[in-house]
């Protein structure tokens, strides 16, 4: 942690300021803080996917808040990232549900694909990959989040062919990679086959 | 079976669109103004008549839950949180009525809110779900410039704002005095309770928190009647409950069933069975992870509701069936939760915070059967001296899946250790 290299000063650009005023304006007068997530997470889209020191200082400026409070926020959840990430996160589910149902396997394929451990960059600064928890989609089992969206319904072949296109520059369709298109059972649903 | 004309969630696979003009034409926002003119009471009298109880995992009926709100104007705002941060391992139900069905929550909402004296809605959903937050986010955008909601909503007269805040990744804040303290810009960390929100929760004001398709099902309940709901399911047990089916079953699926429906049932009937046929299986468990698990000689026969899910000593939970095979390694499954909950204890009580760790280094070595037979006891002791020592039940949560499986396959705990010590002195 201590070789992250700190920007020494962060601010919201025009764009962002207008949607993190429009953020504040939810909550009542008086109640800014409750904008502090909201306005974290801006700040990490705006910084490449992470959150330095000084963006964290910034939005506690905004609020008008104590900085350790801001700290303490970007620490106790998980979606910010408090070193820089690589262009594409990939957060790999190995709960239980997604274990039964051959995680393991997918996360394997990504680390050998990527040639990273968890936690880890690729060298090309491309792919950040993390195992992460539960992320509640688990009747479409095994699944990954890329960045704001989920991949599901996955194997070993599929896994790649995802990771084979974001290589490639390209965003394959989110969404479950086995022919599903959400959570109905395979093959057709069961219910709510005829018009209502 | 249920049959498709009596289904609140007739777009949970997301086949027509999500947006309003879809929305009104499956039934959502026909006749608010008029449920609304019905005041107040006659609002919550219908739901607690329909039996409904929360759909989140306590069970607490949802009627007698509003009826706690002060009754008369405080002179503070009176709030609804709706718990969107679906979170609990097994459990995809709320993301699908988000994605899918946005405006029966964004209506359930401001019914909701009318029955409880309540004049704000915050949606408080988990980080992860973006593109659900966008669905929801353009719902909420789409009633206000449709004076769905708003200074008049429906033309009402009542004042009502909907509010959609994400979260940013922690499974506690679906704890709900942890969600509010999110939800006011601070760590999540449940507080204790009394006093409970409906006296003084976001804020400091009176506040109800219920979970996503507790209120999703509210305008259809009002719409068709509380005889409607509660002629579905057995006494005390009513309403139609969307269920999640994950595992080692051919066909995973979320579908809405009618409430007590029998557990094999729902999963031959919808998920294609499990993996080899019902007798390849071992266990299931049937409410989201925190439950325990059963065995299959109860889950042969068992009802899925709240009453005889308790009476074999698990719980319906969230609905989320977690259904593993012979081939499953139930104690490696089960250490696999240990960590869950490891990782997300907020770290505030000492039981909770030392305890779940300690209690997953524990099931790490009996995955291996690297420990000692009597260690199952000290397990055992260490969990009940977690569960009920705790601000808020994640500390429950992580005792009792350890719980249900040594109460069901402790031999094979046991086995494992035998067999790996028999080994061990050779090796050594």
């Amino acid at each position: 942690m201590t070789d992250i290299i700190q920007p020494d000063s962060f601010e919201f650009t025009t764009d962002m300021l207008s949607e993190a005023n429009k953020i504040i304006a939810r909550y009542p007068e008086g109640r800014q803080a409750s904008a502090v997530m909201p306005l974290l997470d801006l700040a990490q889209r705006q910084n490449d996917g992470w959150l330095p020191r000084a963006a964290m200082d910034h939005v506690a400026d905004i609020l008008g808040m104590p900085k350790i409070r801001v700290y303490e926020v970007a620490t106790f959840y998980t979606m910010y990232n408090l070193q820089p990430v690589g262009e594409h996160v990939v957060q790999v589910c190995t709960t239980t549900p997604c274990a039964l149902r051959g995680a393991e396997k997918v996360l394997h394929t990504i680390k050998t694909e990527l040639g990273v451990e968890t936690g880890g960059t690729t060298s090309d600064g491309k792919f950040t990959v993390l195992e992460v928890e539960c992320l509640g989609a688990c009747v479409n089992a095994p699944m990954i989040q890329i960045d704001d969206d989920y991949y599901e319904d996955l194997d070993e072949l599929s896994t790649k062919k995802v990771l084979d296109s974001f290589k490639k520059g390209e965003k394959p369709a989110p969404g479950p990679q086995n022919g599903r298109t959400g959570s109905e059972p395979k093959g057709g649903p069961t219910v709510l086959t005829g018009n209502i | 079976m249920l049959k498709d004309q009596d289904r609140i969630f007739t777009n949970l696979y997301g086949n027509q669109g999500w947006e309003l003009d879809a929305a009104q034409a499956r039934g959502d926002w026909d006749g608010t103004k008029a449920l609304i003119s019905k005041g107040r009471h006659w609002i919550c009298e219908e739901i607690k008549a329909s039996g409904l109880r929360g759909r989140g995992g306590a069970g607490f009926s949802t009627g007698l839950k509003w009826s706690f709100m002060p009754k008369e104007p405080t002179g503070r705002m009176h709030y609804l949180v709706v718990n969107a941060d679906e979170g609990e391992p097994g459990t995809c139900k709320d993301r699908d009525m988000m994605r899918n069905e946005p405006h029966k929550l964004v209506e359930g909402c401001l019914l909701a809110g009318a029955g409880m004296g309540a004049n704000a809605a915050y949606i408080y959903i988990r980080g992860e779900f973006y593109r659900e937050a966008e669905h929801l986010q353009a719902a909420i955008d789409q009633a206000y410039e449709a004076g769905l909601i708003g200074k008049n909503a429906c033309g009402s007269g009542f004042v009502f704002d909907v509010y959609l805040h994400r979260g940013a990744g922690a499974y506690i804040c679906g704890e709900e005095m942890a969600l509010i303290e999110s939800l006011e810009g601070k760590k999540g960390q449940p507080r204790l309770k009394p006093p409970f929100p409906a006296a003084m929760g976001l804020y400091g004001c009176p506040t109800t928190v219920n979970n996503v398709e507790t209120i999703a099902v509210v305008p259809t309940i009002l719409r068709r009647g509380a005889s409607w709901f509660s002629a579905f399911g057995r006494e005390n047990n009513t309403g139609t409950k969307v269920f999640c089916i994950s595992g080692h079953v051919n066909n995973p699926c979320n579908v809405e069933e009618e409430m007590s429906i029998p557990l094999r049932e729902l999963i031959e009937r919808h998920a294609g069975g499990v993996q080899g046929g019902w007798e390849n299986l071992k266990a299931i468990i049937p409410g989201g992870s925190s439950v325990p698990m059963l065995p299959k000689s109860i889950c042969d026969n068992v009802l899925m509701d709240y009453d005889s899910l308790r009476e074999q000593q698990s719980g319906l939970g969230t609905a989320a069936v977690i259904v593993m095979d012979k081939s499953t390694d139930l104690i490696a499954a089960i250490a696999r939760l240990s960590k869950f909950y490891k990782h997300e204890s907020c770290g505030q009580c000492t039981p909770c915070r030392e305890g779940t760790g300690w209690m997953w280094r524990v099931m790490e070595r009996l995955v291996t059967g690297d420990a000692e037979i009597n260690e199952i006891d000290s397990l055992l002791e260490v969990s009940k001296q977690i569960e009920g020592h705790t601000i808020c039940a994640l500390g429950d949560a992580a005792a009792w899946p350890i719980q249900g499986l040594m109460r069901h396959f402790r031999n094979e705990v046991e086995e494992r250790i035998l067999s790996k010590n028999k080994v061990t002195p050779a090796a050594a």
